[in-house]
């Protein structure tokens, strides 16, 4: 093998291939509570197979089972990318019962069984990554980007060299900047999307293919 | 006076320990109500491994879980071949992390370089 050849970064297909002969990219979509993204994954699938995988809340941890859509094909500008999507429950270091008392009115019972299996969503998130080939990380681009959650799956897409695309989501909210996301994170490619409102789908159809093909 | 138990602990301390180890050592100091300050903080594989056995000690009426600040990595931002050549987890260099009780430590900014954070007495 050539000196040239071995620098050149390999894409996630080559990479598959020559490791595993797999010719489809396993992609969890990644992110903390309410980043957005199982209504992320539902415009992804209702696109793309004319379902949709989950209930989306705005009470934190609605998602509390990775879920798995497979055998979908992305296609942007002739070229194409065949994939599972995987979405998985929001990566927290806390869930504290009492929040969806006093946020969301929750009756104590209910507030602490939401809790558990948040925790329980917690660990199959982080035990799914093993299983990715890549990732969307999914930012709300009206929080803070360095929120530990991203710091820490970014950090782990990083050590194992497997490519990473995020997406900086609900743009259309008041306060929302992408920009602040790419500053925060220069090494790594950005989208900018609103799950919620469709826009930038195809623009994230075309980086996916770019940097997941 | 309400007083709150700093522990800094030296990379060298923590190059003497293995990942479970360390991990157990965070978890029993957080839970004990001390906030500990990691000088060269912990691998990305040892993060989502304190996640996830935070997960698994988390309880409604006791511990509600961890609050943890690090740096992002600095991959990227100055590469560095011979560094991505040689060891660890992937060449990355781990910096300061902070972790403490959720329920005492608050973040109120951080940034690439900077973790601000408030402690509170339990």
């Amino acid at each position: 093998m050539g000196l040239l050849s071995w620098l050149k970064k390999p894409t996630l297909s080559s990479w598959m291939d020559s490791f595993f002969g797999k010719q489809k990219a396993s992609i969890g979509i990644y992110g903390p509570p309410n980043a957005g993204k199982t209504t992320l994954a539902n415009r992804i699938v209702k696109d793309l197979a004319g379902e949709e995988m989950g209930p989306a809340s705005p009470i934190p941890h609605e998602t509390r089972r990775a879920m798995k859509r497979a055998d979908l094909t992305v296609q942007s500008n002739g070229a194409s990318l065949h994939l599972d999507i995987v979405d998985t429950p929001g990566i927290a270091t806390k869930i504290d019962f009492e929040e969806f008392v006093t946020d969301f009115e929750m009756k104590d019972e209910e507030a602490k069984d939401r809790a558990k299996e948040a925790t329980e969503g917690v660990i199959e998130a982080i035990n799914w990554i093993n299983d990715c080939d890549a990732v969307l990380l999914v930012m709300d681009s009206t929080k803070d980007p360095f929120n530990q959650a991203n710091v820490t799956i970014i950090g782990n897409m990083e050590a194992r060299k497997l490519p990473l695309l995020i997406v900086a989501n609900k743009t259309d909210q008041d306060g929302a900047s992408p920009q602040r996301i790419m500053d925060a994170f220069p090494q790594h490619p950005v989208v900018q999307t609103s799950a919620l409102e469709g826009e930038g789908i195809e623009e994230l159809y075309e980086s996916m293919i770019h940097h997941f093909g | 006076m309400t007083e709150v138990q700093l522990n800094l602990v030296s990379k060298d301390r923590l190059r003497s320990m293995g990942s479970m180890e360390k991990i157990r050592f965070i978890l029993d100091e957080v839970r004990g109500g001390n906030v500990v300050v990691l000088e060269n903080g912990l691998t990305p594989g040892e993060e989502a491994k304190l996640i996830e056995i935070t997960m698994t000690e988390i309880s409604p009426d006791d511990f509600p879980g961890i609050e943890m600040e690090s740096y992002p990595s600095d991959e990227g931002s100055s590469p560095n071949f011979l560094k991505k050549l040689l060891g660890g987890d992937g060449g990355l260099r781990t910096r300061l992390t902070v972790v403490g009780p959720a329920n005492q430590v608050q973040t109120i900014h951080k940034d690439r370089d900077v973790i601000q954070t408030l402690v509170r007495a339990a």
